[in-house]
């Protein structure tokens, strides 16, 4: 309690919040920002592999009856391609963002379980792990990423392949749920005081739809892929028509989770997109109610469109055309959004910095993805574009143009707020140059192929079908895109060693994130901001800050909560101080449990009582002793 | 330079590319705009009306875009030159009315059209018609098990149907799931194991069309074709007749060898042909052998090469299928291929 004799300093505060030095600092921090930055960091290294198998696969696919790639190996690049870039890197890189930022954008000091945090972390890394083991086994998964059995039961698919992924989507769906548990009780809980619901950032709003989403969704993932692994572990027949199973309730299953997991990605990448563009535009962003509530409306409408992803599957016509009426009405809050971020533009005064260049990039990619989605909700026309390359053109359309180009722009927005450095406008320019026209020239013949009869999912075609032109143009593409998204790497790389300082607020940008250092410190914020505006930067100049009371409620609002490792809790609605919560210290104790898991599910893959036992044991073992822990803290 | 304008040119032009050229690149494809049949016909159909209000969409909607940023457009950061922020407020009421229009009013408008049409086109197609053909399609791995019950012929990976006849294929699978898809006839159905799947489509015009598996099936799934022939119905008959009769037998010194060694070899195992003891059901049905376009579900055209190099080591042409290597001797081989080809 001495440091509270006088007023602390910066220095003070950081020696209280660093992480222990080196190795096991890395291995035991809890800071939301350094378990961001690995999310980040971690699913681009995805991001990259994933990417060099497509260019493999397309050097098959460039020349027709090519023999650059067996069907096998074609086959297993193509699952992992799917799996990779959904469950390792579209989904865990958004929960990097919001883990980086949610926080910062609330005022607080940390997520509301830094431990839980550090665990999610962890369980995507080692499922990241684990799926990848398939390769130092030559192993890969080879039935696709939406692995529809009964071709992936043990009968047809008698390997270990399956069992990598089928494990593996259980595994990393775990840090999924966790995570969004964490995001929703951090954003109800931890928000600065004056914060109320109407004042939080739009990328907030967004991660508390994809974290509502999630948390709803993800459970079906989980249990089609379980149930797939009783049947191919132990025998079970949930999916085996021969036995009595159904090959259908997988579909239903796997969709129940699939179809609103496009909506988890796409909704916070345009959520970043309504942080960009108003800053760019130099104006708040137009109709902030109409799109918050875009924001909520998708995340319950996608719940009831997934069967569209199953119409050729004979179901009674009267039943599709429900969910062909839903998929053709999710359009109007998309729609909603389009015209808010037009009208943002029209009414400021645009800045085409490189983050605004891939918000427009964005919307001219996502209009075509969008209309291109409707289309495919129209129920006779999807029984001719489904499986065939027009709906490859259409979800790589929407899942790497309208969530990888906001990705991409976020990167250029908010790296400089992470590492205290600038990327160089030239570099992304040219790299968005690069990536833009890569992209459309890759993904938009697809489209025509899909009309020409060309099928998805294929290692090869015959000759003298009319495919052949156009598949060389999007191989060709496909290298320009990868050499635009190399750039970006190459500028990244750059930056982190003689990037020009950016300074607290590099846009003049208006949420609170801006306001502390780049990077932040350890702790945030030393007092918490006080906030009167949903731009507060903008708003209110200079910036208040609380300062701590003498009663429990306000006692951690100043600096001396930051003394305490405290951040505070405010009532949900109103935002009022409601007590502190403290910010536990570093800990082995989640890395611990979720090596335990990994061990558990590398025994159930290898068949291994002895190895299962030991994982689940070191697990239930952290578990307790984390959980004896907390009730010590309170004690 | 205009990086909105340049943008929003190609995007345009690639609409235009695609109006232009569809129609044409579809010359060797089995394109879904080169229809054939009534419910391909009503999808093309839908497909122009939808690239029409698409088209109309992008270009106005793009171009709100391209305009909103090339009003009052600065290429510096806002931190350089200090920019005010605009507050909003006074105009609040002129935004809502904006995202009221074209974010709602719009695109009810356009939906509403997409969902009568997709209600009255999905009546329009696939429905149970009086003098249906039946026929029994089961997809295998990887290839297609044809049989008509009426007469109890039976093919495979080649469907002959009548002209302006309305067709039931009755589509099942004993294995995993595929998918059956004619582009230029009707779109795809699956075929999903346990269940009974009905794809109610007909031909309005003669000729060979090409069939996929379209859903993902395993290491073969790219080589899973067929072939649908849609004859005048009075050679179709012809066809059915000709299949439903007694057969010859081998009617050459050659031939008859030929037949030996397919009853004395591995074929019999998994081969059937019809009027012989062969009766194995594993693998395709080879009683018509010799007048089928295609080996190996549209991997090679059925020429004696191709057939011998088949029968010799398949698993080079179409490694994991099913079928082993067969060794023959160079002489029984030529009167293997010989008795196969003779099968009509």
């Amino acid at each position: 309690m001495t440091l509270l004799d006088r007023v602390p300093t910066g220095k003070d505060l950081a020696t209280l919040w660093e992480d222990a030095p080196g190795i096991p600092g890395f291995f035991s921090s809890v800071d939301h920002k350094r378990i961001g930055m690995r999310y980040i960091y971690t699913s681009f290294v995805f991001f990259f592999v994933a990417g060099l198998t497509a260019l493999v696969m397309r050097a098959q696919l460039t020349t027709p009856e090519s023999g650059v790639l067996g069907p096998q190996l074609y086959n297993e690049l193509m699952t992992m391609h799917g799996t990779t870039m959904i469950f390792l890197f579209n989904t865990p890189v958004l929960a990097g963002f919001g883990n980086y930022l949610i926080p910062l954008q609330l005022g607080t000091r940390d997520m509301a379980f830094p431990r839980m945090n550090a665990f999610s972390y962890w369980i995507f890394l080692l499922g990241g792990i684990f799926m990848y083991l398939s390769f130092f086994v030559g192993k890969m998964p080879d039935g696709g990423w939406f692995a529809y059995p009964p071709m992936v039961s043990k009968a047809y698919s008698p390997g270990i392949n399956m069992d990598f992924w089928g494990l593996g989507v259980v595994f990393v769906g775990l840090s999924t749920t966790v995570g969004s548990i964490n995001f929703i009780v951090t954003i109800f809980k931890l928000r600065a005081p004056g914060m109320s619901l109407h004042r939080m950032p739009i990328f907030v709003w967004s991660m508390l739809v994809f974290s509502f989403m999630a948390i709803f969704a993800v459970p079906a993932v989980t249990l089609a892929a379980g149930l797939l692994e009783l049947d191919r572990l132990f025998g079970t027949s949930f999916f085996v028509p021969a036995l009595g199973g159904s090959a259908l309730l997988y579909q239903h299953l796997f969709w129940f989770w699939g179809h609103p997991e496009v909506y988890i990605l796409f909704v916070p990448a345009t959520g970043m997109i309504s942080q960009i563009i108003p800053v760019f535009s130099r104006r708040p962003l137009a109709g902030y109610l109409w799109v918050a509530a875009s924001l909520v409306t998708i995340g319950f409408i996608s719940f009831g469109v997934w069967v569209h992803h199953m119409f050729a599957t004979g179901l009674p016509p009267l039943a599709m055309a429900f969910f062909s009426a839903v998929s053709l009405i999710i359009a109007i809050p998309s729609g909603v959004q389009f015209f808010a971020w037009i009208a943002t533009m029209w009414k400021g005064t645009v800045r085409l910095t490189t983050p605004m260049l891939f918000a427009v990039g964005f919307l001219l990619i996502f209009l075509l993805g969008g209309i291109t989605g409707v289309m495919v909700a129209v129920l006779p026309f999807d029984w001719q574009v489904t499986d065939s390359y027009f709906v490859v053109a259409h979800f790589h359309y929407v899942l790497n143009g309208a969530v990888v180009f906001p990705i991409f722009g976020a990167i250029y927005y908010w790296m400089p707020k992470m590492t205290g450095r600038m990327l160089s406008e030239r570099l992304g320019r040219l790299s968005f140059w690069v990536m833009f026209v890569g992209f459309n020239v890759t993904f938009f013949p697809m489209h025509i192929l899909g009309f020409l009869g060309m099928p998805r999912r294929v290692y090869t075609y015959r000759d003298g079908l009319g495919w052949e032109g156009l598949n060389v143009m999007v191989s060709l593409g496909s290298l320009v895109f990868a050499l635009g998204t190399g750039i970006t790497l190459v500028n990244f790389l750059i930056s982190r060693r003689r990037g020009r300082p950016a300074g607290d607020d590099p846009w003049d940008a208006d949420s609170l994130e801006w306001s502390t250092t780049s990077p932040p410190p350890d702790y945030n914020f030393a007092s918490v901001p006080v906030v009167a505006s949903a731009h507060p930067l903008w708003d209110q100049k200079p910036l208040p800050y609380a300062s701590s009371g003498s009663d429990e409620e306000t006692r951690g609002l100043g600096p001396e909560g930051a003394v305490e490792r405290e951040t505070p809790i405010t009532s949900g609605i109103d935002t009022a101080p409601e007590g502190n919560l403290t910010i536990p210290e570093d800990t082995y104790l989640p890395l611990m449990v979720a090596v335990g898991l990994a061990v558990f599910f590398l025994g159930l893959l290898v068949n291994a009582a002895a190895v299962g036992v030991t994982g689940a044991a070191l697990a239930v073992v952290g578990a307790v002793w984390w959980t004896w822990r907390t009730e010590e803290d309170l004690a | 330079m205009t990086p909105g304008r340049r943008r929003w040119l190609p995007a345009a032009g690639a609409f235009v590319l695609v109006a232009v050229a569809l129609p044409a690149c579809g010359k060797d494809s089995p394109s879904i705009l080169d229809h054939h049949g009534p419910e391909a016909r009503h999808v093309a159909g839908v497909w122009w009306l939808m690239f029409g209000l698409a088209a109309a969409v992008y270009v106005v909607v793009a171009g709100l875009v391209v305009i909103a940023i090339v009003r009052g457009r600065r290429t510096s950061t806002p931190a350089e030159d200090g920019a005010a922020v605009v507050r909003a407020g006074t105009d609040r009421r002129s935004e809502s009315a904006f995202i009221w229009a074209g974010g709602i009013v719009a695109p009810v408008v356009i939906l509403a059209i997409l969902a009568v049409v997709t209600v009255t086109t999905t009546r329009d197609v696939r429905r149970a018609q009086d003098g249906e053909l039946q026929v029994e399609v089961t997809a295998k791995r990887w290839w297609w098990d044809v049989r008509y019950p009426e007469s109890g012929v039976a093919t495979a990976d080649e469907i002959h149907i009548p002209v302006g006849r309305p067709i039931d294929v009755v589509l099942r699978s004993d294995n995993v799931v595929h998918s059956f898809w004619v582009p230029q006839l009707a779109g795809k159905l699956d075929a999903v194991p346990g269940q009974t799947n009905h794809l109610r489509f007909q031909a309005s015009t003669p000729g060979t069309y090409l069939g996929e598996c379209a859903e993902y099936c395993g290491l073969q799934h790219a080589r899973m074709g067929f072939i649908v022939i849609a004859d005048a119905p009075a050679d179709f008959d012809r066809w059915l007749a000709r299949r439903s009769g007694a057969g010859t037998g081998p009617t050459s010194e050659a031939t008859a060898e030929g037949q030996l060694v397919f009853m004395r070899e591995a074929c019999a195992g998994c081969h059937a042909i019809r009027n012989t003891q062969a009766t194995a059901t594993l693998g395709p049905d080879l009683s018509d052998f010799g007048s089928r376009q295609w080996i190996g579900s549209v991997t090679l055209p059925n020429t004696r090469g191709n057939l011998a190099g088949w029968i010799s080591n398949s698993q080079t042409i179409k490694p994991g299928n099913l079928m082993p290597p067969i060794s023959l001797e160079p002489d029984e081989l030529d009167a293997l291929v010989a008795y196969l080809e003779s099968l009509k």
